[in-house]
């Protein structure tokens, strides 16, 4: 587990002096994924390299494992930092290396034998799928093999956790996508913690377990992904869910209503497992009633599915009632009626 | 015409071959002081591994002094020096003290340069694995800016090919012992050109092997 205290950063200038991260408190559960979202200039990234002092922390306190990582001397620190691997936004290769001797680069510095080194090796570029390009150079892959490179080297010394410093920021989509899946791969595979910076609430949402949002140094607001998203408090939050969600679905409703003037509206909230169950297709089954998607969104996170649906329900109406019923009281979907007619 | 040219074909190989052992040698002392050098100016500036302002402005102090002091002046000044060290003022061996401690200073520069050219996130992605700054220094800086040290290496080399002659022209032996003492002050012109000549393509030469080597290292 880690375990963060009171952890603060002053960054001092002639001029002036800057807090990127004011008296931060913190516990970080073992084998989850967890996310930190700000804006850049939130502190978020002083943050993480706060956790292996590649930043020294003005104050506070950092426990991995019971260790205290602001008492290390110079050389336990080293040692520390074998066992907390780092992916960073430009991936920091070594362009002087083949992909194999960058990922053989920090179990030189552990002092691995050369056999044993190859070994370890050659089983990580198969879990990054990099396959076939072992003597390839960084400067002849994409950006996306070059973060699996990164990933792959980072996880050399089989380290219990992984930050990733805006490991995702400088691809594409689908390239984010494609290492998104690859750390959720790990993370269950090897069961390591991932401690995860971004600003992009997309890759929150489809690998995090929890979240803290951070803003002026602060954590402003941080609880499971899915809370977070149904309950967005603060202002920066409500933001960044709107980044994924969109927004405004409520300024058309009146057009809605005038557009589909028969039959009742309802508004269904699926929160977490529940969109699992083909809910639409059941109701068309079970009762007697024509169901018309409005208008919604839908969107995947780790703990299932969340968002919102605006149905027309059109029949008679005691099958809309049953239908309604039923949703209310055999699944865990939220059911809202916005238009009820007699 | 070459039936009464006064050029000796004995002396101008015995001039050709001294002026490459001088280059070479001085080239071999300038790359590792200069490494040396620029290493220091390097690790204690401001932000870096061993920053320490007293340091670096030492440093920075006396390769600047070296600079500044034109190169027949230094080999004058290192006369005792050189006295002491090689046991004479005269010929090759000589001349390597004064031609190292030239050039070195103006290579550190160059090597000060080259490391800074060097991505900070690697150096900082290396001490996130717990590297050692020897690790840091030998896996890490040193050949990832190694096309620069060469390219660096290079320029330099052609300067000490002129530092060379110069140094001749004080007693030092090679080609431009050759080309002055028995080219100029004899009036035998055929000589001096004969001279040029070869130093143009001994810089040449350098000049490809350290494009070459360069272009090979380059895997950006």
């Amino acid at each position: 587990m880690i375990s963060i205290q009171g952890l603060r950063k002053v960054f001092k200038t002639k001029t002036n002096t800057i807090t990127a991260v004011d008296r931060l408190d913190l516990d970080i559960q073992d084998g989850e994924i967890f996310g930190v979202i700000g804006y850049s200039g939130a502190g978020k990234s002083t943050f993480v390299r706060l956790l292996n002092r590649l930043e020294e922390p003005s104050e506070g306190s950092i426990k991995i494992d019971d260790k205290e990582i602001t008492e290390l001397n110079t050389n336990e620190l080293r040692l520390a930092r074998q066992e907390i691997g780092m992916i960073f936004q430009h991936f920091n290769l070594l362009w002087s290396r083949t992909i194999e001797d960058n990922i053989a680069f920090p179990l030189e510095i552990a002092g691995v034998p050369k056999a044993e080194r190859d070994k370890r090796v050659e089983e990580l570029i198969r879990l990054v799928g990099l396959a076939g390009r072992e003597n390839a150079y960084p400067s002849q892959l994409s950006g996306g093999q070059k973060q699996r490179v990164g990933i792959a080297r980072a996880l050399a010394n089989n380290p219990k956790v992984l930050l990733c410093d805006e490991a995702t920021s400088a691809l594409d989509p689908e390239t984010t996508n494609s290492i998104l899946d690859l750390l959720v791969d790990i993370n269950q595979k090897l069961g390591l913690t991932i401690i995860l910076i971004t600003h992009e609430m997309h890759v929150i949402r489809k690998i995090c377990n929890r979240v803290a949002v951070m803003e002026n140094g602060k954590i402003v607001e941080q609880g499971d992904v899915l809370d977070v998203f149904l309950h967005p408090k603060e202002t920066v939050t409500k933001k960044f869910v709107e980044q994924v969600m969109g927004n405004g679905e409520e300024d058309d409703l009146e057009q809605l209503l005038a557009e589909y003037d028969q039959g009742n509206i309802i508004r269904l909230h699926f929160v977490g497992e529940s969109a699992n169950q083909a809910l639409i297709s059941q109701l068309a089954k079970k009762y007697n009633v024509d169901l018309n998607i409005l208008q919604g969104k839908i969107t995947q996170t780790q703990r299932g599915a969340y968002g919102t649906l605006i149905v027309q329900l059109l029949g008679n109406t005691d099958e809309i009632d049953k239908a309604v019923q039923y949703i209310t009281n055999k699944t865990s979907v939220e059911v809202e009626v916005i238009r009820n007619v007699k | 015409m070459l039936n009464d040219s006064n050029i000796k074909i004995d002396d101008l190989l015995e001039a050709t071959y001294e002026t490459f052992y001088m280059t070479t040698i001085a080239l071999v002392g300038t790359f590792i002081l200069g490494i040396l050098l620029g290493l220091l100016l390097y690790l204690t500036m401001k932000g870096g591994i061993w920053e320490n302002k007293f340091l670096n402005f030492i440093v920075a102090a006396i390769v600047n002094v070296f600079r500044a002091i034109p190169f027949i002046i230094l080999i004058l000044l290192l006369f005792p020096f050189t006295n002491f060290l090689i046991g004479s003022i005269r010929g090759p061996n000589a001349a390597l003290p004064a031609l190292i401690i030239g050039a070195a200073p103006f290579y550190g520069r160059l090597v000060e340069i080259a490391l800074r050219e060097v991505d900070k996130g690697v150096v900082e992605a290396a001490q996130s694995m717990g590297a050692k700054t020897r690790t840091i220094i030998f896996k890490v800086l040193l050949p990832e800016s190694m096309p620069a040290l060469i390219s660096g290496i290079t320029v330099t080399a052609i300067a000490l090919i002129g530092y060379t002659a110069m140094a001749g022209a004080i007693g030092a032996g090679g080609l431009g012992s050759y080309a002055y003492y028995s080219g100029f002050q004899r009036r035998d012109f055929d000589i001096v050109f004969i001279c040029s000549v070869i130093i143009v393509i001994i810089v040449f030469i350098f000049q490809f092997i350290g494009d070459f080597i360069s272009n090979k290292l380059d895997k950006r």
